[in-house]
């Protein structure tokens, strides 16, 4: 406390001009985004190491079970699923699962935290940055790390042949936008909420069902027809399909187009909603 | 410009004529429910300006409207020359926020949490980096600059918030409930960065329900009680116009007080009833307790203060600011 204090603040740096006492430059798009991004990998560079089982191991461990395990009896008693090898069958589901996975753990706690426990959404807000940036800033974020988690877990499958053809890279964006059609809806639901014990609830009774249920494991078709047009309604059953097409070589054709359709479906509306609810609950 | 001395840090600072905000009715409803309710406030560049008021009062949704973060429901509101509606994100490239919580990134460093921050006004990175070299120092933070934040001490982790704050080299500081919590050594700490910040020329908005921050700090205040102002004025004018030079506290066994309030009553120009002691507001105190020894009142003990904002604001609103 007693360290003498200089008396401050000589504004030395070089001008951006944002400094100078009177109007500033105004911030470009880029700019506002840039800031909020290198906000959020600023801290992931500090918390990685925790995210890492969740993220990377546990995709892998179905891979081992299902894949390997599992597929050995599948192939063997049935000749895999339609024809298709087990493997080739059930990794692409994994991937979409996994898109899963990374958006609610992305968009849950760490959203309801930052509005709730320790406010960094309104420390944005109270800079030149709007809600469209934080927002949008976020999710970019959230995407990041779908590529990335979703790249590293597509070269690791393939170590195991479990692709069949080089359109698997487009498991790619189709793990993205997965994984986006969880995430931006539930920025909105996470913006919403009082507590955080509906997040318990949500990881029980919807993430569980969902991963069990949409055809990641076994086709839809095999589920009792009343299950099926909830499968149908979930963006997860979507992506698993288009995930699977891609890591087949299938030609997507129209039933293609309207999966992407129910993924794009629920970003927009999941945006909509989410910047609603973030102005509702930040800035009115 | 004119200079003039400010209360009680005796200072010379300038205080110029130059309007910086100008409200004219301003009003906040949320639903059926009004926060604030059409108050009139000018506060003038290099001014030390506060908005003094129990917890409730209308205080920090007024901040929240100057800061451009909530939007005026009704009335005028310009801040430097712009309109909050159209021009927020201008105005606040030139505010700085403090809010009433640290809300800082725990897991971030000291000096990463002003980096991330500087970078949201769109500074370059040398620029952020020199203005927390030169912040971290303002704060008597620079040896703990590498640390996590988490397990700083209350105090510094309030002056970390301030430095954050002022990372865009603000012409306006809004502090909400600045020392609210701090223990007196780190208030007195923190007041005096502010006097500092205040001889550089930044124009200071507080809102506090602390009377002797607000004496402190402030050139003016308004004294804000249910969403509207009931006075205003710098703290020595408020307290000569509301109260009397000096008050005699007395207290009295557990339920002797009423038995002695009438007997207290003529002495003084007013008295005030509270659950634990009765004030009695005179211009010479020591003169009040010998008449009140010859009346027979004799109290467990007594104490003869000047008067406060405190004395103020319990006048004009009946009630005190800290419960």
């Amino acid at each position: 406390m007693s360290a003498p204090a200089t008396d401050r603040l000589a504004v030395t740096a070089p001008a951006s001009g944002r400094l100078d006492t009177g109007p500033r430059p105004g911030l470009s798009q880029a700019e506002r985004l840039g800031a909020v991004m290198g906000h959020h990998l600023v801290v992931y560079r500090r918390t990685w190491k925790g995210s890492i089982i969740n993220r990377f191991l546990s995709p892998l461990f179905f891979l081992l079970s299902m894949g390997l395990g599992l597929g050995t009896l599948v192939d063997d008693g049935a000749g895999g699923v339609d024809g298709v090898p087990y493997l080739q069958f059930v990794v692409p589901g994994i991937i979409a699962v996994q898109a899963m996975w990374l958006s609610f753990g992305e968009s849950t706690y760490a959203v309801f935290g930052y509005i709730r426990w320790n406010q960094m959404y309104a420390a944005m807000l109270s800079s030149p940055l709007r809600v469209t940036e934080v927002l949008g800033g976020h999710l970019a974020v959230v995407g990041v790390h779908l590529v990335v988690a979703t790249t590293i877990f597509v070269g690791v499958a393939s170590l195991f042949g479990a692709f069949a053809s080089w359109w698997v890279l487009l498991t790619i964006p189709v793990g993205l936008l997965t994984g986006l059609a969880f995430a931006v809806p539930t920025f909105a639901l996470s913006a919403t909420l009082d507590n955080d014990n509906g997040f318990s609830l949500l990881y029980r009774f919807v993430v569980t069902p969902l991963m069990l249920f949409s055809g990641t494991f076994f086709p839809v078709e095999q589920l009792p027809a009343a299950l099926r047009p909830i499968a149908w309604g979930t963006p997860l059953w979507h992506g698993v399909e288009l995930s699977r097409d891609a890591a087949t070589g299938t030609p997507p054709g129209w039933l293609g187009v309207g999966h992407l359709g129910v993924l794009l479906l629920y970003i927009g509306a999941g945006w909509v909603l989410a910047h609603r609810q973030f102005s509702r609950r930040l800035v009115s | 410009m004119r200079w003039r001395v400010s209360g009680s840090s005796s200072s010379v600072v300038p205080v110029t004529d130059d309007v910086l905000l100008r409200a004219r009715g301003l009003t906040k409803r949320f639903g059926t429910f009004t926060a604030v309710d059409g108050i009139d406030v000018e506060v003038r560049k290099g001014e030390a300006f506060g908005f003094l008021g129990p917890n409730g009062a209308g205080k920090s949704s007024t901040m929240r409207m100057i800061g451009c973060v909530s939007p005026v429901t009704e009335g005028e509101l310009r801040i430097l020359d712009m309109d909050p509606a159209t021009d927020g994100a201008a105005i606040r490239a030139r505010l700085g926020v403090c809010p009433q919580r640290d809300i800082l990134d725990e897991d971030l460093s000291v000096e990463e949490n002003l980096w991330v921050y500087g970078r949201f006004f769109g500074l370059s990175r040398s620029e952020v980096h020199q203005r927390a070299d030169e912040l971290l120092q303002f704060a008597q933070l620079g040896e703990r600059r590498r640390d996590r934040v988490e397990p700083l001490s209350g105090g510094m982790k309030r002056r970390l918030t301030i430095a954050r704050s002022l990372m865009n080299n603000p012409e306006v500081l809004l502090l909400d409930e600045p020392t609210t919590g701090l223990d007196p050594q780190a208030r007195h700490v923190l007041w005096d960065r502010l006097f500092r910040l205040k001889r550089e020329g930044v124009t200071l908005i507080i809102t506090t329900h602390y009377m002797d921050e607000a004496e402190q700090l402030c050139d003016r205040l308004v004294v804000m009680d249910h969403g509207r102002i009931v006075a205003e004025g710098s703290p020595r004018a408020l307290i000569a116009e509301h109260s009397t030079r000096e008050v005699v506290e007395l207290r009295f066994d557990l339920d002797d007080q009423e038995r002695h309030v009438d007997a207290v009553s003529g002495v003084g120009e007013r008295l005030e009833v509270l659950p634990d002691r009765l004030l009695v507001y005179v211009d010479d105190g020591d003169a009040a307790l010998t008449s009140l020894h010859a009346r027979g009142v004799e109290p467990l003990s007594s104490l003869v203060r000047r008067s406060t904002l405190e004395d103020v604001f319990l006048h004009l609103t009946g009630r005190t600011l800290v419960d």
